[in-house]
């Protein structure tokens, strides 16, 4: 038996988006950006617990839908109000 | 240097979306924003925590950093062993030990204290959520006076252990706490921490929903809380001199206990006793800031 026959197998993970699946499915509230009242302060990314916020093609903050866990601080440290809180319908 | 909003933003983070974390965790936020001011050229030895449960199950992980989970009371001595391996293959790495409260307040504290004695050149943080959190809050040596956890139904009896100034009388070069609260400050301290040799320990006040039992929305407005009203002090060491980072706008500590139902059988009576301890506690910090040297 040569070396390789005993190798040793270490478990390792890889990493994904989504490792615990479609997060997005745990909302019940979603929160929306009013790009009408945002001032790009960028409060909502920086306190973002699952860094779902991004910038979006015009330049105002986009939230991932399919990760979004819709816990809310976003909507909660938004200084004008900008972000709302919506109930998910099915 | 200080950081901007827009300089974080431009910096590249190890922290996935979609992890098995509890929606409002403080641990992904301070992980989030600690990921960008290290850099990608950084190890993470998690022992048994919290986070060994948010990087959800093999074989995918929500951390695309090299990250080692290690048994609970290994992540100094682990962390120690792997720089040293670094060393020796002349690689500048930056290894980092992410730990909750018990791994670093009550079960790892062995390793830890061996850790920064040796002076090893790693970063240990310490996210405190205050109690053994995934395994449905138990009360640890973190959870603080008179707050509910499922062993200590009638409120905590003890005081919690002041770890930063534990690890400060180890004379390390660089102790800090932190809170996510204040996320500037948090991202500062690891900006610095990560240019100084030898042994850094920063502790961070991670709020956590579920336990603390605060909506889920509060998550930064607690963090901030716990700073305004001298709860959690915001105070750095470096090479033995003590700085506090951030003054708090003084407001009555019985805001930031009414917002958590873990408080909710403390009477206003206690609410004055235990600002009256908080109180104690920030004077002294303040007599030691005039202080040359604090250990």
């Amino acid at each position: 038996m040569g070396l390789d026959d005993h190798a040793i197998i270490i478990p390792v993970s890889k990493p994904s988006k989504g490792s615990a699946g479609k997060t997005g499915l745990w909302r019940v509230e979603r929160p929306v950006i009013l790009e009408d009242r945002c001032i790009k302060c960028w409060l909502c990314w920086l306190y973002c617990p699952e860094d779902v916020i991004t910038e979006g093609a015009n330049g105002f903050p986009e939230v991932d839908y399919t990760f979004c866990k819709g816990c809310g601080v976003c909507a909660d440290v938004c200084p004008k109000d900008a972000i709302e809180i919506v109930e998910e319908k099915l | 240097m200080t950081i901007t909003i827009h300089d974080l933003r431009k910096l590249p983070g190890s922290y996935m979306p979609g992890s098995a974390a509890c929606p409002g965790c403080g641990a992904t936020l301070a992980f989030r924003l600690v990921s960008r001011a290290l850099g990608p050229n950084t190890v993470y030895i998690v022992p048994a925590c919290c986070f060994s449960v948010i990087q959800a199950p093999y074989p995918k992980s929500a951390i695309s950093a090299p990250l080692y989970n290690i048994a609970f009371a290994a992540a100094a001595a682990t962390a120690s062993g792997v720089y040293r391996a670094y060393k020796t293959v002349n690689k500048d790495v930056n290894v980092v030990v992410w730990a909750g409260d018990g791994g670093t307040v009550d079960i790892g504290i062995q390793a830890l204290s061996g850790a920064a004695e040796r002076k090893e050149d790693i970063i240990y943080v310490c996210y405190d959520n205050e109690a053994y959190m995934n395994t449905g809050i138990q009360r640890s040596g973190a959870t603080p006076l008179k707050a509910w956890t499922k062993t200590t139904p009638a409120g905590k009896r003890e005081m919690p252990k002041d770890m930063p100034m534990i690890l400060a009388a180890h004379r390390v070069p660089y102790v800090a706490t932190a809170s996510v609260g204040y996320p500037f400050d948090l991202v500062n301290k690891f900006e610095k921490a990560k240019n100084i040799r030898g042994f850094k320990y920063i502790h961070i006040l991670s709020p956590c929903p579920p336990g603390w039992d605060f909506p889920v929305e509060k998550t930064a407005e607690v963090g901030k809380l716990a700073v305004d009203t001298y709860f959690w002090p915001l105070y750095e060491i470096e090479d033995g001199k003590l700085r506090i980072t951030v003054k708090p706008r003084k407001r009555p500590l019985k805001e930031f206990i009414r917002l958590q139902g873990r408080f909710r059988t403390i009477t206003d009576e206690e609410i004055d006793e235990l600002e009256k301890i908080v109180m104690e506690k920030w004077q002294f910090l303040e007599h030691l800031e005039k202080s040359e040297r604090v250990f």
